[in-house]
Protein backbone atom coordinates (compact mmCIF):
# COMPACT_ATOMS: atom_id res chain seq x y z
CA UNK A 1 0.00 0.00 0.00
CA UNK A 2 2.91 2.37 0.76
CA UNK A 3 6.21 3.12 -1.01
CA UNK A 4 9.64 2.52 0.78
CA UNK A 5 10.81 5.71 0.53
CA UNK A 6 7.13 6.86 1.88
CA UNK A 7 7.61 4.58 4.89
CA UNK A 8 11.21 6.59 5.14
CA UNK A 9 10.14 9.94 4.67
CA UNK A 10 7.33 9.01 7.88
CA UNK A 11 9.83 7.65 9.82
CA UNK A 12 11.84 11.13 9.09
CA UNK A 13 9.61 13.34 10.10
CA UNK A 14 8.92 11.27 13.72
CA UNK A 15 12.13 11.40 14.23
CA UNK A 16 12.43 14.55 16.02
CA UNK A 17 10.19 12.92 18.78
CA UNK A 18 11.95 10.00 18.31
CA UNK A 19 15.10 12.14 19.59
CA UNK A 20 13.28 14.11 22.06
CA UNK A 21 11.84 11.20 23.54
CA UNK A 22 15.01 8.97 23.44
CA UNK A 23 16.99 11.54 25.33
CA UNK A 24 14.72 13.20 27.93
CA UNK A 25 12.43 10.09 29.27
CA UNK A 26 14.97 6.80 28.40
CA UNK A 27 18.49 8.31 27.57
CA UNK A 28 17.83 10.87 31.28
CA UNK A 29 16.49 7.51 32.94
CA UNK A 30 19.17 5.68 32.15
CA UNK A 31 21.97 8.44 32.90
CA UNK A 32 19.88 8.54 36.84
CA UNK A 33 20.41 5.27 37.14
CA UNK A 34 23.62 5.91 36.30
CA UNK A 35 23.75 8.65 39.18
CA UNK A 36 22.24 6.24 41.44
CA UNK A 37 25.27 4.14 41.62
CA UNK A 38 27.94 7.24 41.58
CA UNK A 39 29.04 8.57 45.12
CA UNK A 40 28.09 12.04 43.50
CA UNK A 41 27.65 14.76 46.54
CA UNK A 42 28.03 18.09 46.42
CA UNK A 43 27.73 20.42 43.48
CA UNK A 44 30.51 19.14 41.12
CA UNK A 45 29.42 15.86 39.77
CA UNK A 46 31.43 12.76 40.66
CA UNK A 47 30.74 9.30 38.75
CA UNK A 48 33.04 6.87 40.89
CA UNK A 49 31.37 3.76 40.78
CA UNK A 50 29.75 2.93 44.55
CA UNK A 51 27.53 -0.11 43.58
CA UNK A 52 24.18 -0.03 45.50
CA UNK A 53 25.34 2.10 48.36
CA UNK A 54 22.94 5.04 48.20
CA UNK A 55 20.01 2.86 47.66
CA UNK A 56 21.55 0.34 51.00
CA UNK A 57 21.92 3.78 52.41
CA UNK A 58 18.32 4.88 51.58
CA UNK A 59 16.57 1.73 52.86
CA UNK A 60 18.73 2.04 56.89
CA UNK A 61 17.15 6.24 56.68
CA UNK A 62 14.39 6.45 59.02
CA UNK A 63 12.92 9.05 56.46
CA UNK A 64 12.68 6.43 53.67
CA UNK A 65 10.59 4.32 55.90
CA UNK A 66 8.13 7.13 56.82
CA UNK A 67 8.03 8.09 53.26
CA UNK A 68 7.27 4.32 52.56
CA UNK A 69 4.59 4.42 55.49
CA UNK A 70 2.94 8.25 54.11
CA UNK A 71 2.64 6.75 50.74
CA UNK A 72 0.72 3.49 51.72
CA UNK A 73 -1.76 5.26 53.89
CA UNK A 74 -2.19 8.29 51.03
CA UNK A 75 -2.53 5.92 48.33
CA UNK A 76 -5.14 3.72 50.54
CA UNK A 77 -7.34 6.81 51.78
CA UNK A 78 -6.46 8.85 48.26
CA UNK A 79 -7.95 5.83 46.37
CA UNK A 80 -10.69 4.57 48.12
CA UNK A 81 -11.92 8.22 48.47
CA UNK A 82 -11.54 9.36 44.58
CA UNK A 83 -13.07 6.29 43.69
CA UNK A 84 -15.50 6.11 46.10
CA UNK A 85 -16.64 9.24 45.94
CA UNK A 86 -16.43 9.13 41.94
CA UNK A 87 -18.75 5.76 41.70
CA UNK A 88 -21.55 7.49 43.91
CA UNK A 89 -21.62 10.85 41.92
CA UNK A 90 -21.43 8.35 38.99
CA UNK A 91 -24.36 6.85 40.08
CA UNK A 92 -26.57 9.54 40.43
CA UNK A 93 -25.56 11.46 37.56
CA UNK A 94 -26.96 8.71 35.56
CA UNK A 95 -30.50 8.41 37.06
CA UNK A 96 -31.61 11.48 34.20
CA UNK A 97 -31.74 14.20 37.13
CA UNK A 98 -32.27 17.97 35.56
CA UNK A 99 -29.42 19.92 36.26
CA UNK A 100 -27.36 16.78 35.52
CA UNK A 101 -24.98 18.99 33.53
CA UNK A 102 -24.51 21.37 35.30
CA UNK A 103 -23.61 19.41 38.34
CA UNK A 104 -20.94 17.21 36.32
CA UNK A 105 -19.26 20.40 35.36
CA UNK A 106 -19.35 21.39 38.86
CA UNK A 107 -17.42 18.17 40.16
CA UNK A 108 -14.70 18.22 37.63
CA UNK A 109 -14.00 21.97 37.73
CA UNK A 110 -10.73 21.68 40.22
CA UNK A 111 -9.06 19.13 37.60
CA UNK A 112 -8.77 22.20 35.97
CA UNK A 113 -6.88 24.42 39.38
CA UNK A 114 -3.39 23.54 39.85
CA UNK A 115 -2.40 21.65 42.70
CA UNK A 116 -0.53 24.54 44.40
CA UNK A 117 -3.95 26.73 44.15
CA UNK A 118 -5.55 23.78 45.86
CA UNK A 119 -2.85 23.40 48.29
CA UNK A 120 -2.89 27.56 49.22
CA UNK A 121 -6.69 27.53 49.89
CA UNK A 122 -6.76 23.94 51.99
CA UNK A 123 -3.61 25.21 53.91
CA UNK A 124 -6.22 27.80 55.44
CA UNK A 125 -9.20 25.26 55.39
CA UNK A 126 -7.30 22.51 57.62
CA UNK A 127 -6.17 25.42 59.52
CA UNK A 128 -5.11 23.42 62.77
CA UNK A 129 -4.65 26.31 64.85
CA UNK A 130 -7.05 26.23 67.85
CA UNK A 131 -8.14 28.67 70.41
CA UNK A 132 -7.52 32.89 69.45
CA UNK A 133 -6.24 31.94 65.93
CA UNK A 134 -8.70 29.50 64.52
CA UNK A 135 -9.61 29.41 61.54
CA UNK A 136 -10.82 27.00 58.35
CA UNK A 137 -12.93 23.96 58.93
CA UNK A 138 -12.15 24.33 62.76
CA UNK A 139 -13.66 27.45 62.73
CA UNK A 140 -16.76 26.41 60.77
CA UNK A 141 -17.06 23.10 62.90
CA UNK A 142 -17.18 25.82 66.25
CA UNK A 143 -19.61 28.08 64.61
CA UNK A 144 -22.41 24.85 63.57
CA UNK A 145 -22.30 23.85 67.16
CA UNK A 146 -19.78 20.92 65.90
CA UNK A 147 -16.87 21.17 68.24
CA UNK A 148 -16.39 17.31 68.54
CA UNK A 149 -15.17 17.46 64.98
CA UNK A 150 -12.27 20.41 65.76
CA UNK A 151 -9.14 18.20 64.77
CA UNK A 152 -5.16 18.63 64.18
CA UNK A 153 -5.48 17.47 60.19
CA UNK A 154 -2.65 17.24 58.64
CA UNK A 155 -0.68 17.86 61.75
CA UNK A 156 -2.08 14.87 63.43
CA UNK A 157 0.72 12.84 64.44
CA UNK A 158 0.99 9.70 62.51
CA UNK A 159 -1.62 9.99 60.21
CA UNK A 160 -1.71 13.90 58.85
CA UNK A 161 -0.67 11.95 55.64
CA UNK A 162 -4.18 11.11 55.17
CA UNK A 163 -5.68 14.16 55.66
CA UNK A 164 -4.01 15.45 52.66
CA UNK A 165 -5.61 12.82 50.92
CA UNK A 166 -8.96 15.24 51.76
CA UNK A 167 -8.18 17.99 48.76
CA UNK A 168 -6.52 15.30 46.79
CA UNK A 169 -10.04 13.52 47.13
CA UNK A 170 -11.72 17.10 46.03
CA UNK A 171 -9.53 17.48 43.18
CA UNK A 172 -9.35 14.40 41.32
CA UNK A 173 -13.09 12.51 42.41
CA UNK A 174 -14.46 14.29 39.26
CA UNK A 175 -12.24 12.42 37.03
CA UNK A 176 -13.25 9.19 38.77
CA UNK A 177 -16.71 10.21 38.25
CA UNK A 178 -16.35 11.05 34.48
CA UNK A 179 -14.53 7.92 33.62
CA UNK A 180 -17.45 5.90 35.63
CA UNK A 181 -19.85 8.16 34.05
CA UNK A 182 -18.53 7.06 30.77
CA UNK A 183 -18.70 3.26 31.60
CA UNK A 184 -22.10 3.69 33.10
CA UNK A 185 -23.53 5.28 29.78
CA UNK A 186 -21.82 2.55 27.88
CA UNK A 187 -24.29 0.08 29.16
CA UNK A 188 -27.59 -0.68 27.05
CA UNK A 189 -30.72 0.15 28.57
CA UNK A 190 -31.67 -3.46 27.43
CA UNK A 191 -29.60 -5.12 29.76
CA UNK A 192 -31.47 -3.53 33.18
CA UNK A 193 -34.72 -4.31 31.47
CA UNK A 194 -34.31 -7.71 31.30
CA UNK A 195 -32.98 -7.97 34.63
CA UNK A 196 -35.44 -5.98 35.88
CA UNK A 197 -38.32 -8.20 33.85
CA UNK A 198 -36.74 -11.47 35.40
CA UNK A 199 -37.56 -9.97 39.24
CA UNK A 200 -34.33 -8.41 40.01
CA UNK A 201 -34.47 -5.42 42.42
CA UNK A 202 -32.59 -2.11 41.71
CA UNK A 203 -29.68 -3.55 44.31
CA UNK A 204 -29.23 -7.07 42.40
CA UNK A 205 -28.95 -5.00 39.34
CA UNK A 206 -26.25 -3.28 40.31
CA UNK A 207 -24.33 -5.77 42.35
CA UNK A 208 -24.84 -8.29 39.57
CA UNK A 209 -25.06 -6.40 36.37
CA UNK A 210 -23.62 -2.85 36.31
CA UNK A 211 -20.37 -3.87 38.77
CA UNK A 212 -19.38 -6.32 36.79
CA UNK A 213 -19.76 -4.66 33.36
CA UNK A 214 -17.67 -1.56 35.05
CA UNK A 215 -14.59 -3.16 36.41
CA UNK A 216 -12.58 -2.08 33.63
CA UNK A 217 -13.67 0.97 34.37
CA UNK A 218 -12.28 0.30 38.36
CA UNK A 219 -8.73 -0.71 37.04
CA UNK A 220 -8.46 2.15 34.77
CA UNK A 221 -8.70 4.35 38.19
CA UNK A 222 -7.02 2.37 40.33
CA UNK A 223 -3.78 2.55 37.63
CA UNK A 224 -4.80 5.93 37.52
CA UNK A 225 -5.22 7.46 41.02
CA UNK A 226 -2.26 4.48 42.19
CA UNK A 227 0.10 6.41 39.77
CA UNK A 228 -0.92 9.75 40.56
CA UNK A 229 -0.83 8.74 44.48
CA UNK A 230 2.97 7.55 44.01
CA UNK A 231 4.14 10.72 42.03
CA UNK A 232 2.49 13.25 44.95
CA UNK A 233 4.60 16.04 44.83
CA UNK A 234 2.47 19.88 44.72
CA UNK A 235 0.09 19.23 46.97
CA UNK A 236 1.86 18.89 50.12
CA UNK A 237 4.61 21.18 49.47
CA UNK A 238 1.71 23.59 48.74
CA UNK A 239 -0.56 22.87 52.10
CA UNK A 240 2.60 21.92 54.84
CA UNK A 241 5.64 23.11 53.19
CA UNK A 242 8.15 20.19 53.29
CA UNK A 243 8.13 18.44 56.54
CA UNK A 244 9.40 15.23 57.77
CA UNK A 245 6.30 13.98 59.38
CA UNK A 246 4.12 14.25 55.87
CA UNK A 247 7.43 13.15 53.81
CA UNK A 248 6.88 11.28 50.27
CA UNK A 249 9.66 10.19 47.96
CA UNK A 250 9.39 13.20 45.50
CA UNK A 251 9.39 15.35 48.53
CA UNK A 252 12.81 13.17 49.32
CA UNK A 253 14.24 13.29 46.21
CA UNK A 254 14.16 16.94 45.39
CA UNK A 255 15.40 18.13 49.36
CA UNK A 256 17.86 15.55 49.08
CA UNK A 257 18.90 16.57 45.52
CA UNK A 258 18.88 19.81 45.36
CA UNK A 259 18.99 21.09 48.90
CA UNK A 260 21.35 18.58 50.36
CA UNK A 261 23.30 17.89 47.09
CA UNK A 262 23.18 14.13 47.78
CA UNK A 263 22.85 13.85 43.97
CA UNK A 264 23.77 9.76 44.43
CA UNK A 265 20.76 9.81 46.80
CA UNK A 266 18.34 11.78 44.94
CA UNK A 267 18.92 9.81 42.05
CA UNK A 268 18.28 6.22 44.06
CA UNK A 269 15.04 7.71 44.94
CA UNK A 270 14.05 8.79 41.26
CA UNK A 271 14.70 5.10 40.13
CA UNK A 272 12.64 3.61 42.80
CA UNK A 273 9.71 5.87 42.00
CA UNK A 274 9.69 5.02 38.15
CA UNK A 275 9.84 1.69 39.44
CA UNK A 276 7.08 1.70 41.49
CA UNK A 277 5.20 3.77 38.56
CA UNK A 278 6.33 1.20 35.96
CA UNK A 279 5.14 -1.59 37.59
CA UNK A 280 1.49 -0.53 37.45
CA UNK A 281 2.00 1.70 34.29
CA UNK A 282 3.64 -1.09 31.56
CA UNK A 283 1.07 -3.87 31.89
CA UNK A 284 -1.81 -1.27 31.88
CA UNK A 285 -0.41 0.02 28.61
CA UNK A 286 0.12 -3.17 26.64
CA UNK A 287 -3.32 -4.06 28.32
CA UNK A 288 -4.90 -1.02 27.10
CA UNK A 289 -3.63 -0.98 23.37
CA UNK A 290 -3.88 -4.87 22.49
CA UNK A 291 -7.52 -4.28 23.41
CA UNK A 292 -7.56 -1.30 20.71
CA UNK A 293 -5.97 -3.44 17.78
CA UNK A 294 -8.47 -5.73 18.69
CA UNK A 295 -11.07 -3.55 17.85
CA UNK B 1 -41.27 3.97 32.10
CA UNK B 2 -43.63 4.87 34.21
CA UNK B 3 -42.02 8.17 34.29
CA UNK B 4 -43.75 10.19 36.35
CA UNK B 5 -43.49 7.93 39.33
CA UNK B 6 -40.12 7.54 38.59
CA UNK B 7 -38.91 11.28 38.20
CA UNK B 8 -41.04 11.84 41.94
CA UNK B 9 -39.73 9.17 43.64
CA UNK B 10 -36.06 10.45 42.91
CA UNK B 11 -36.82 14.12 44.01
CA UNK B 12 -34.39 12.75 46.99
CA UNK B 13 -31.49 12.13 45.42
CA UNK B 14 -30.96 15.89 44.92
CA UNK B 15 -29.81 15.87 48.77
CA UNK B 16 -26.90 13.84 48.54
CA UNK B 17 -25.86 15.65 44.97
CA UNK B 18 -26.56 18.98 46.86
CA UNK B 19 -23.88 18.19 49.45
CA UNK B 20 -21.24 17.03 47.13
CA UNK B 21 -22.01 20.47 45.54
CA UNK B 22 -21.17 22.33 48.97
CA UNK B 23 -17.85 20.37 49.15
CA UNK B 24 -17.01 21.18 45.90
CA UNK B 25 -17.47 24.76 46.00
CA UNK B 26 -16.40 25.33 49.58
CA UNK B 27 -12.73 26.51 48.53
CA UNK B 28 -14.20 28.14 45.75
CA UNK B 29 -16.40 30.23 48.22
CA UNK B 30 -13.32 30.99 50.58
CA UNK B 31 -11.36 32.32 47.83
CA UNK B 32 -13.85 34.50 46.51
CA UNK B 33 -15.05 35.70 50.21
CA UNK B 34 -11.97 36.68 51.41
CA UNK B 35 -10.53 37.99 48.14
CA UNK B 36 -13.48 40.58 48.02
CA UNK B 37 -13.16 41.84 51.90
CA UNK B 38 -11.64 44.58 52.14
CA UNK B 39 -8.93 45.19 54.57
CA UNK B 40 -10.83 46.30 57.70
CA UNK B 41 -13.09 43.30 57.64
CA UNK B 42 -10.22 40.73 57.06
CA UNK B 43 -10.68 38.84 60.76
CA UNK B 44 -9.70 35.01 61.15
CA UNK B 45 -13.13 34.93 63.41
CA UNK B 46 -15.61 36.04 60.30
CA UNK B 47 -13.61 33.75 57.58
CA UNK B 48 -17.15 32.14 56.67
CA UNK B 49 -19.07 35.40 56.38
CA UNK B 50 -19.79 36.91 52.91
CA UNK B 51 -17.84 40.51 52.21
CA UNK B 52 -19.64 43.55 53.11
CA UNK B 53 -19.36 44.96 49.35
CA UNK B 54 -17.06 43.64 46.70
CA UNK B 55 -13.54 45.48 47.57
CA UNK B 56 -10.57 44.91 45.13
CA UNK B 57 -7.79 45.78 47.56
CA UNK B 58 -6.85 42.14 47.77
CA UNK B 59 -6.52 41.34 44.19
CA UNK B 60 -4.77 45.04 43.68
CA UNK B 61 -2.08 43.56 46.44
CA UNK B 62 -1.62 40.33 45.15
CA UNK B 63 -1.48 41.31 41.88
CA UNK B 64 1.21 43.88 42.16
CA UNK B 65 3.35 40.86 43.70
CA UNK B 66 2.38 38.05 41.42
CA UNK B 67 1.98 40.39 38.14
CA UNK B 68 6.03 39.35 36.96
CA UNK B 69 5.14 35.95 37.19
CA UNK B 70 1.84 36.18 35.89
CA UNK B 71 3.26 37.25 32.38
CA UNK B 72 6.40 34.59 32.78
CA UNK B 73 3.50 32.02 32.75
CA UNK B 74 1.89 33.57 29.64
CA UNK B 75 4.88 33.60 27.77
CA UNK B 76 5.88 30.15 28.29
CA UNK B 77 2.14 28.95 28.17
CA UNK B 78 1.60 29.77 24.48
CA UNK B 79 4.53 28.29 22.89
CA UNK B 80 4.77 25.22 25.05
CA UNK B 81 0.96 24.41 24.21
CA UNK B 82 0.82 25.47 20.04
CA UNK B 83 4.53 23.53 19.50
CA UNK B 84 3.77 20.07 21.18
CA UNK B 85 0.46 20.26 19.82
CA UNK B 86 1.54 20.53 15.94
CA UNK B 87 4.19 17.87 16.84
CA UNK B 88 1.95 15.61 18.04
CA UNK B 89 -0.48 15.79 15.03
CA UNK B 90 1.87 15.21 12.50
CA UNK B 91 3.11 12.35 14.81
CA UNK B 92 -0.29 11.01 15.02
CA UNK B 93 -1.07 11.02 11.64
CA UNK B 94 2.01 9.38 10.34
CA UNK B 95 2.07 7.09 13.59
CA UNK B 96 -1.73 6.10 12.57
CA UNK B 97 -1.50 6.23 8.46
CA UNK B 98 2.09 5.72 7.75
CA UNK B 99 3.25 3.61 9.58
CA UNK B 100 6.94 2.43 9.21
CA UNK B 101 8.73 -0.76 10.47
CA UNK B 102 7.77 -0.62 14.76
CA UNK B 103 5.98 2.37 14.31
CA UNK B 104 3.62 0.59 16.76
CA UNK B 105 6.42 0.00 19.14
CA UNK B 106 8.09 3.22 18.74
CA UNK B 107 4.46 4.80 19.93
CA UNK B 108 4.41 2.75 23.02
CA UNK B 109 7.44 3.53 23.96
CA UNK B 110 6.85 7.18 23.18
CA UNK B 111 3.32 6.70 25.52
CA UNK B 112 5.37 5.56 28.35
CA UNK B 113 6.86 9.07 28.58
CA UNK B 114 3.79 10.50 29.71
CA UNK B 115 3.32 8.78 33.19
CA UNK B 116 7.02 8.36 34.73
CA UNK B 117 7.63 9.91 37.83
CA UNK B 118 10.01 13.18 36.62
CA UNK B 119 11.92 12.59 39.79
CA UNK B 120 13.36 10.08 37.86
CA UNK B 121 14.72 12.25 34.93
CA UNK B 122 15.16 15.91 37.02
CA UNK B 123 18.90 15.77 37.74
CA UNK B 124 19.91 14.99 33.61
CA UNK B 125 17.80 17.24 32.99
CA UNK B 126 19.33 19.86 35.08
CA UNK B 127 22.62 19.15 34.07
CA UNK B 128 21.60 19.12 29.90
CA UNK B 129 20.18 22.27 30.57
CA UNK B 130 22.88 23.55 32.33
CA UNK B 131 25.39 22.52 29.27
CA UNK B 132 22.98 24.04 26.74
CA UNK B 133 22.82 27.43 28.14
CA UNK B 134 19.31 27.17 29.13
CA UNK B 135 18.90 26.21 32.83
CA UNK B 136 16.98 29.43 34.24
CA UNK B 137 15.19 30.87 31.53
CA UNK B 138 11.43 30.57 30.15
CA UNK B 139 13.21 28.37 26.82
CA UNK B 140 14.35 25.81 28.49
CA UNK B 141 11.26 25.59 30.75
CA UNK B 142 9.13 25.95 27.49
CA UNK B 143 11.24 22.81 25.54
CA UNK B 144 10.88 21.10 28.97
CA UNK B 145 6.65 21.28 28.29
CA UNK B 146 6.96 20.55 24.57
CA UNK B 147 9.13 17.15 24.87
CA UNK B 148 7.31 16.00 27.97
CA UNK B 149 4.44 17.20 26.24
CA UNK B 150 4.33 15.11 22.92
CA UNK B 151 3.20 11.61 24.56
CA UNK B 152 -0.48 12.69 25.43
CA UNK B 153 -0.42 14.96 22.15
CA UNK B 154 0.86 11.93 20.02
CA UNK B 155 -1.53 10.19 21.23
CA UNK B 156 -4.64 12.25 21.30
CA UNK B 157 -4.35 12.33 17.40
CA UNK B 158 -3.21 9.03 16.58
CA UNK B 159 -6.22 7.80 17.63
CA UNK B 160 -8.46 10.56 16.26
CA UNK B 161 -6.68 10.16 12.68
CA UNK B 162 -7.12 5.92 13.75
CA UNK B 163 -11.00 6.99 13.25
CA UNK B 164 -11.12 8.17 9.87
CA UNK B 165 -11.10 5.57 7.15
CA UNK B 166 -8.80 4.74 5.09
CA UNK B 167 -10.93 4.73 1.74
CA UNK B 168 -10.90 8.42 2.33
CA UNK B 169 -7.05 8.50 1.84
CA UNK B 170 -6.68 6.10 -0.91
CA UNK B 171 -9.50 7.96 -3.19
CA UNK B 172 -6.95 11.25 -2.47
CA UNK B 173 -3.85 8.79 -3.19
CA UNK B 174 -5.81 7.86 -6.35
CA UNK B 175 -6.10 11.57 -7.25
CA UNK B 176 -2.05 11.47 -6.95
CA UNK B 177 -1.54 13.89 -3.56
CA UNK B 178 0.87 12.46 -1.33
CA UNK B 179 1.66 11.98 2.23
CA UNK B 180 2.21 15.61 3.33
CA UNK B 181 -0.50 16.70 0.73
CA UNK B 182 -2.81 14.72 2.51
CA UNK B 183 -2.25 15.62 5.53
CA UNK B 184 -2.52 19.35 4.63
CA UNK B 185 -5.68 19.50 2.48
CA UNK B 186 -7.89 16.45 4.12
CA UNK B 187 -6.95 16.03 7.78
CA UNK B 188 -5.38 19.42 8.87
CA UNK B 189 -8.67 20.73 8.23
CA UNK B 190 -10.97 17.98 10.30
CA UNK B 191 -8.44 17.88 13.18
CA UNK B 192 -9.62 21.28 14.64
CA UNK B 193 -11.57 20.03 17.45
CA UNK B 194 -8.73 17.58 18.12
CA UNK B 195 -5.98 20.57 18.20
CA UNK B 196 -8.45 22.78 20.72
CA UNK B 197 -8.79 19.28 22.63
CA UNK B 198 -4.82 19.42 23.12
CA UNK B 199 -4.32 22.74 23.18
CA UNK B 200 -6.57 23.49 26.23
CA UNK B 201 -4.91 20.30 27.64
CA UNK B 202 -1.40 21.85 27.31
CA UNK B 203 -2.23 24.93 28.15
CA UNK B 204 -3.70 23.51 31.23
CA UNK B 205 -0.76 21.15 32.20
CA UNK B 206 1.74 24.03 31.55
CA UNK B 207 0.28 26.58 33.82
CA UNK B 208 -0.44 24.35 36.19
CA UNK B 209 3.07 22.49 36.50
CA UNK B 210 4.85 23.00 39.77
CA UNK B 211 8.03 20.43 39.84
CA UNK B 212 9.45 21.33 36.22
CA UNK B 213 9.36 25.13 37.26
CA UNK B 214 10.48 25.21 40.78
CA UNK B 215 13.62 23.14 39.53
CA UNK B 216 14.42 25.07 36.45
CA UNK B 217 13.48 28.41 36.67
CA UNK B 218 15.15 31.30 38.60
CA UNK B 219 13.51 34.23 40.66
CA UNK B 220 13.18 35.99 37.18
CA UNK B 221 12.14 33.69 35.07
CA UNK B 222 9.51 32.29 37.85
CA UNK B 223 5.88 30.93 36.72
CA UNK B 224 2.87 32.45 38.73
CA UNK B 225 2.38 28.69 40.61
CA UNK B 226 6.07 29.18 41.88
CA UNK B 227 5.83 32.55 43.01
CA UNK B 228 2.13 31.86 44.60
CA UNK B 229 3.65 29.09 46.56
CA UNK B 230 6.41 31.40 48.11
CA UNK B 231 3.73 33.64 48.70
CA UNK B 232 1.69 31.10 50.50
CA UNK B 233 4.81 30.19 52.73
CA UNK B 234 5.59 33.87 53.69
CA UNK B 235 4.74 35.41 56.74
CA UNK B 236 5.10 38.80 55.71
CA UNK B 237 1.55 38.70 52.94
CA UNK B 238 -1.65 38.02 54.47
CA UNK B 239 -4.09 35.25 54.35
CA UNK B 240 -6.23 37.52 52.62
CA UNK B 241 -4.38 38.06 49.68
CA UNK B 242 -2.72 34.71 49.26
CA UNK B 243 -6.92 33.75 48.61
CA UNK B 244 -6.60 36.95 46.00
CA UNK B 245 -3.61 35.56 44.64
CA UNK B 246 -5.05 31.92 44.16
CA UNK B 247 -7.85 33.03 42.63
CA UNK B 248 -5.68 35.14 40.10
CA UNK B 249 -3.29 31.68 39.63
CA UNK B 250 -6.62 29.99 38.78
CA UNK B 251 -8.38 32.31 37.08
CA UNK B 252 -7.22 31.17 33.76
CA UNK B 253 -7.65 27.62 32.98
CA UNK B 254 -10.92 28.16 35.06
CA UNK B 255 -11.81 30.60 32.24
CA UNK B 256 -10.73 27.86 29.54
CA UNK B 257 -12.68 25.11 31.84
CA UNK B 258 -15.99 27.20 31.66
CA UNK B 259 -16.03 28.10 28.10
CA UNK B 260 -14.26 24.81 26.77
CA UNK B 261 -15.36 22.30 28.92
CA UNK B 262 -16.37 19.76 26.78
CA UNK B 263 -12.49 19.28 25.27
CA UNK B 264 -11.30 19.66 28.66
CA UNK B 265 -12.84 16.45 29.54
CA UNK B 266 -11.79 14.84 26.60
CA UNK B 267 -8.11 15.26 26.78
CA UNK B 268 -8.78 14.47 30.63
CA UNK B 269 -10.58 10.90 28.84
CA UNK B 270 -7.27 10.09 26.69
CA UNK B 271 -4.92 10.54 29.79
CA UNK B 272 -6.87 7.34 30.67
CA UNK B 273 -6.16 5.56 27.15
CA UNK B 274 -9.23 5.87 27.21
CA UNK B 275 -12.01 7.19 24.34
Amino acid sequence: MRSKKEAWLSFLLVLPTILAIGIFVYGFILWTMRVSISQWTGLLPDYTFVGFENYIYLFSTARFQIDITNTLIFTAVFMTGAIGLGFFLAVLLDQGLKGEAFFRSLFLFPMAISYIVTGVVWRWLMNPAQGDRISGFNLLFHNLGLDFLINRWHTTPGWGIAFIAIPAIWQLSGYTMALYLAGLRAIPDQLREAARVDGATEWQIMRYVILPLLKPVTLSAVIIIGHMSLKVFDLIVAVAGKQLALDVPAINMWQTTFDGYYFGVGAAIGVLLLLSVALLIIPYIIYTQKGEANQ
Amino acid sequence: MNSRFAYRRKNWLYIPLIMAAVFYLIPLYLMLATGFKGFEEINLRTMWALPHGLHLDNFIEAYTVLSPYLLNSLNMVFPAAIISSVLGSINGYLLSKWKFKGADTIFLLILFGMFIPYQSILIPLVEFMTRIGLYGSLPGLVLTHVVYGLPITTLTFRNYYSGISNELLEAAKVDGAGMLRIYWSILLPISIPSFVVVLIWQFTQAWNDFLFAVVLTSSRSWPITVALNNMAGSQIIAWNVQMAGSLITALPTLIVYIFLGRYFLRGMMAGALKE
